[in-house]
């Protein structure tokens, strides 16, 4: 099995070394001729999202990834990601409008509003989740399994082949979310 | 809490470098988001601009995130005299107008200039060698601070003491508004080079190592654990051109800072567009080439033998 890495911008060495301990390959997918590899699964970092959608239309990626999400490819975002995979996010662009989902983009404000908890994620228990000027899910429409709640709002989802959290499980020590996406890909 | 009350605080705090010993969970906890939106941050390129317009243009050619502030280096260093903190109601303008991140300068040691920041939120101060420094002593304790701090750094005593001080982020000071990488080079490849000879070490050799470079053993022993700093770091001073970007990012930064390179330029939405693009892609000198055909004229370099003030001697 083999995931690729969005590597344009954020977070991604942070997936990486997830994926390391947890011994599964990776590669990384910074232009066009990096997706002619094999490819299971792929994660969407954290980041900037208007940064990652304007580069992945301008190096020829967009459409390309679109239909493989849209034809199946096990897929994890994480903050950016899942903006990048919704299909509406208020007052803002869509980018690949796969996800049946609505997201309000820096919902908690600014950095001051950034913060840390710990809560339930379903089938896997209590996990840390770093929330860093993040997204959450307004609201979860057809077909979509909520995962995990913080302050009364949506913050992980599932959706097929689609994963999303709006906190960043890979600048955390725990892999279970991790391990929650690999699983996808195997059944 | 009236101010004055936080300020006094901040005074007491001010020599207590286990300032972190007493702090709670919660304050742990800041300063891991903090140290996180860095992260967040990496593999990008985060642009000076002076108008919310130029933010504006910042954000659409795929900045990561933006400096707010009244003049840009180039000019900073042309009209002279002191810089300070721009004005508070022109960095809300640059908020209002992008959805990215927004920083902010204050001057080295200017606690109520970034109180005034933090105040209206901004995402990330810089406490920079760019603006006059208000304090030639004490740089500001930035424990104190809910809000995050990236400051700049010639070498890994400076970064670990303004780590020490709590920055969660750091750049290289390289020398600002010049257009000339050369600074930046320097400050980057020695860091790199006192972090590889950390790593080294015996590990009964490191408090030597400390005591020689006048910072925390603690962060002694993470670099050579870890062999980088503990928090993120980007280039910036005098980068112009995508080649000049790519060539941080092959010395080792993380992302970088583009300060008068882009809004000094003859093209400023291309130039900036055709940076991003080779952070993004440092690896491909072909894509680069490309990139690097046509971006119209890159701004007026001064060489550093031809100028009179070295930011970078600012705040050690």
């Amino acid at each position: 099995m083999k995931i690729g890495i969005l590597a344009l911008q954020g977070a991604f060495l942070e997936h990486e070394h997830m994926l390391q301990r947890m011994e599964t390959d990776y590669f990384e997918i910074r232009q066009k001729k990096d997706l002619e590899q094999q490819m299971d699964g792929f994660i969407i970092p954290g980041g900037e999202s208007t940064v990652m959608g304007k580069l992945l239309k301008e190096l020829d990626m967009f459409e390309i990834l679109r239909d493989r999400i849209l034809s199946g490819l096990p897929v994890f975002g994480t903050c950016a990601g899942l903006i990048l995979l919704a299909k509406e996010v208020e007052d803002n662009p869509t980018y690949f409008g796969s996800m049946n989902i609505r997201v309000k983009r820096n919902a908690y404000g600014r950095q001051l509003g950034s913060f840390y908890t710990r809560q339930d994620f379903a089938g896997i228990g209590v996990i840390p989740m770093s929330f860093i000027r993040a997204p959450y899910i307004a609201e979860a429409y057809e077909g979509v399994q909520i995962l995990a709640w913080a302050e009364g709002k949506i913050v992980a989802a599932r959706q097929g082949n689609q994963l999303v959290t709006a906190f960043h499980p890979e600048v955390n020590e725990d892999v279970r979310v991790h391990q929650y996406f690999l699983d996808m890909i195997c059944r | 809490m009236p101010e004055s009350g936080i300020i006094v605080q901040e005074q007491t705090n001010y020599n207590n470098e286990l300032g972190k010993a007493g702090k709670t969970v919660m304050e742990e906890n800041r300063y891991e988001l903090n140290k996180q939106l860095a992260q967040m941050l990496k593999g990008g390129v985060i642009m000076d601009v002076t108008t919310p317009e130029q933010a504006k243009i910042a954000e659409e050619a795929g900045a990561c995130a933006v400096m707010a502030l009244e003049r840009i280096p180039a000019d900073i260093r042309a009209a002279g005299g002191v810089s300070r903190m721009s004005d508070p109601k022109m960095i809300k303008g640059i908020q209002q107008a992008v959805s990215i991140p927004v920083m902010a300068k204050c001057r080295i040691g200017h606690f109520m200039e970034a109180r005034i920041l933090e105040a209206i939120e901004i995402d990330y101060i810089d406490e920079s060698e760019v603006l006059s420094p208000a304090d030639d002593i004490y740089h500001i304790n930035k424990h104190d601070f809910k809000v995050p701090f990236v400051c700049g750094a010639r070498d890994l005593g400076e970064a670990l003491r303004r780590i020490g001080e709590g920055a969660s982020m750091i750049r290289t000071k390289g020398e600002p508004g010049t257009g000339d990488v050369v600074q930046a080079v320097r400050h980057m490849r020695a860091m790199n080079a006192e972090i590889r000879r950390i790593q080294n070490l015996r590990a009964d050799e490191l408090f030597e190592a400390a005591k020689q470079l006048q910072v925390p053993a603690e962060l002694v022993q993470y670099v050579h654990e870890h062999g980088k700093l503990p928090v993120v770091n980007f280039a910036a001073g005098g980068v112009a051109t995508p080649a000049d970007a790519a060539l941080m990012m092959h010395l080792g930064a993380e992302g970088v800072f583009v300060g008068s390179g882009i809004f000094k330029s003859g093209n400023p939405a291309k130039r900036a567009a055709a940076i991003v693009k080779s952070v993004a892609n440092y690896n491909d000198a072909g894509m680069i080439a490309e990139l690097s055909a046509d971006l119209g004229e890159a701004m007026v370099g001064i060489n550093e033998q031809e100028i009179r003030l070295l930011m970078a001697e600012r705040g050690k």
